[in-house]
């Protein structure tokens, strides 16, 4: 029963699809612009024999994420920046007792309260681990509402296989605009992988623990070195980026929203004859290094264009690792930057060439 | 489970034994600790009712945070405050299983004030083994919000006083009035009359759950000798004398739906209601 094309809301698009990948638990607390999502979830978890909880608080409903994902089931939690600061506590928990689970964070204007519009100022929180710890989680950034919709399933498909919380970072604009969209088949959650390790009750077993303290020192190394290698197979194996004009002099490197309006400045500036192509990150986390590699082939420099004062720029610069200049422009606080002031980046990069760097 | 072998004399009976539920290790609380007595008294009540493989229990960040090294059953560990949330994440994904918190006072009663609460507002079918010895032990004896007026602690040199530091909070007195609380009570581990008072009170905050009726709570006032100083008889005393007074034993909330509407409330009734509620403050002992 493939679904037919609808036109839906970033975050009701989101929430269903998540429906669709088997997800029955929601937990979450009101803050915009995410507010669609537990609202539709309200009605339509029900409906599917799962259940929603309006938490008390972030802090509550990550930790009711932590009891919901440690009993086996595919839950999520969604919240914006001041909500997903709260949250990062139970993250860094579930990172160490490796509880799958997803966390959505339509980002707005930050520091502290901020303001309600989009930006991409919590990318170095969600791509550092965000609580304590030496930790990482999986990060998807995507740019559409169709590829927002699609990463759920991916999501909590690589929550499950690596036992990781995961993070679809997404932003006011995504959230909040319509779009055409393709909705994915529904998966059965009774006939997904079983999960021997959840604390169901222990029947005829051996009890299971799901635990994050290890008093010893060389218990507490261990437990980092088994995480550790598991991001390495992560970052092995999870990159996601799409490099649209291959080939081109120079790359503009941009993630969800900025990347759409990216998309449109590098089309005028190729129009205007400038050898210029996008690379996109789809995982911000694990940041897709190989994706560097492949354009730095032919690339001359790099503008980094972000809805922050300066965030992804700095794993440009790791990627890129001084084999060509990086620039960088950002607009921030809710203010989302036009094709205009991208094009203008691009045409100064071009002329200035190696004096920009 | 292993159990170390014993051949027991012929013509003897057993009539006292670890509990199915424990776990057959030292455990690692001080001489004179009641944790040791809380944590068999919850054991022998999952095993009379016969639902350890049912049982989830979710330890807190205090001194008994190993309590999950100790409980033969399905364990979660919790961020400090935060195991009745996490208890509800559980308890909904899986309504078959029987999920109880251990708490402090330093987790319940301090950092985990909304937790609980909220889990007491919503009704959820949990049990929470609340254990209040007025201070902050595992980390070294600092002052707890159940902290007694006047008492001396490593954060409260000279007592605590009333004027800077509050005064103790009473976690069942305020978890009663609330709509969602089925069964509330406080008990001492103190003598071994007040313990056996304190086993039904937690049998009984076990079957609220297992009717579905809504949040059991017990508040077990235990001893912290270490940190108090005092020898672990003085300190079982001190319970009686000093502790009882600000923290009255007693039943503060049965709720039965049958109580509830025979006396045609429109609300579950809190402390000092109609049907299916003991007086609060019945003395100890």
């Amino acid at each position: 029963m493939k679904s037919e094309r609808v036109l839906m809301k970033g975050n009701e698009a989101l929430a269903e699809a998540a429906v669709r990948a088997g997800c029955r638990y929601f937990f979450g607390y009101p803050i915009t612009p995410q507010n669609e999502i537990p609202e539709y979830m309200s009605h339509r978890l029900p409906e599917v024999g799962g259940q929603f909880i309006q938490a008390e608080s972030e802090v509550a409903a990550i930790n009711m994420l932590y009891g919901a994902g440690g009993a086996g089931a595919r839950a999520m939690t969604s919240s914006s920046s001041p909500g997903i600061s709260l949250k990062q506590e139970g993250i860094s928990y579930m990172a160490a007792a490796e509880v799958p689970g997803l966390i959505v964070n339509m980002t707005r204007g930050g520091p502290g309260l901020g303001g309600i519009q989009p930006a991409q100022s919590d990318y170095h929180q969600a791509t550092r681990g965000g609580g304590h710890g030496d930790y990482r989680t999986i990060v998807f950034g995507p740019a559409t509402v169709q590829e927002m919709v699609d990463l759920v399933g991916k999501a909590f498909d690589l929550a499950d296989r690596y036992r990781t919380p995961v993070v679809i970072v997404g932003d006011g604009m995504l959230g909040q605009m319509m779009e055409p969209v393709v909705l994915p088949d529904p998966v059965d959650p009774d006939r997904l992988p079983p999960k021997p390790w959840a604390t169901t009750g222990a029947r005829g077993r051996r009890p299971n623990l799901i635990n994050s303290l290890h008093l010893a020192a060389a218990e507490c190394e261990e437990l980092n070195r088994r995480l550790q290698a598991k991001y390495s197979e992560i970052q092995a194996k999870e990159q996601m980026a799409e490099i649209v004009h291959p080939g081109a002099d120079y790359f503009v490197v941009a993630y969800g929203t900025t990347a759409r309006i990216c998309r449109e400045a590098v089309g005028q500036a190729r129009e205007e004859g400038l050898s210029i192509g996008l690379l996109r990150p789809i995982t911000l986390w694990p940041f897709p290094t190989k994706a560097f590699e492949e354009v730095l082939e032919t690339a001359k420099g790099f503008l980094t264009v972000e809805m922050s004062l300066g965030q992804m720029v700095d794993d440009v610069r790791l990627s890129v690792g001084g084999r060509a200049p990086v620039r960088f422009y950002g607009r921030t606080g809710g203010v989302v930057p036009s094709a205009e002031e991208v094009l203008g980046e691009i045409r100064r990069m071009v002329e200035e060439g190696d004096e920009g760097r | 489970m292993t159990s170390r072998t014993w051949e027991r004399p012929s013509g003897t009976e057993i009539v006292y034994e670890r509990p199915r539920s424990l776990t057959d290790v030292v455990t690692h609380y001080c001489p004179g600790c009641t944790h040791g007595i809380a944590h068999r008294l919850v054991a022998e009540v999952i095993d009379e009712l016969d639902i350890r493989e049912r049982a989830v229990g979710i330890a807190s960040v205090g001194c008994s945070v190993l309590a999950y090294k100790y409980f033969d059953v399905d364990m979660l560990q919790a961020a400090h405050g935060r195991a009745p949330a996490v208890a509800t994440g559980v308890k909904r994904v899986r309504p078959e299983t029987v999920v109880f918190t251990y708490q402090g006072d330093g987790d319940l009663a301090a950092i985990g004030t909304a937790e609980i609460v909220h889990a007491a507002m919503r009704g959820e079918n949990l049990t929470v083994i609340f254990i209040n010895n007025a201070i902050f032990g595992m980390t070294g004896g600092q002052m707890a919000p159940t902290t007694l007026v006047g008492q001396e602690t490593t954060t409260s040199p000279g007592g605590r006083r009333p004027q800077r530091a509050g005064y103790p909070i009473r976690v069942c007195e305020m978890i009663s009035v609330l709509d969602g609380a089925a069964y509330v009570a406080r008990q001492a581990l103190s003598s071994p009359q007040s313990i056996a008072r304190a086993k039904k009170a937690i049998r009984k905050a076990f079957e609220a759950q297992l009717e579905e009726r809504g949040l059991g709570l017990v508040e077990l006032l235990s001893s912290c000798s270490v940190n108090w100083k005092m020898s672990p008889g003085d300190a079982l005393r001190w319970i009686e004398t000093h502790m009882v007074p600000v923290y009255p034993l007693g039943v503060f909330k049965d709720w039965t739906e049958a109580g509830a509407e025979a006396a045609s409330s429109p609300v579950r009734p809190a402390a000092g209601g109609s049907d299916g509620a003991e007086r609060r403050g019945e003395a100890a002992g």
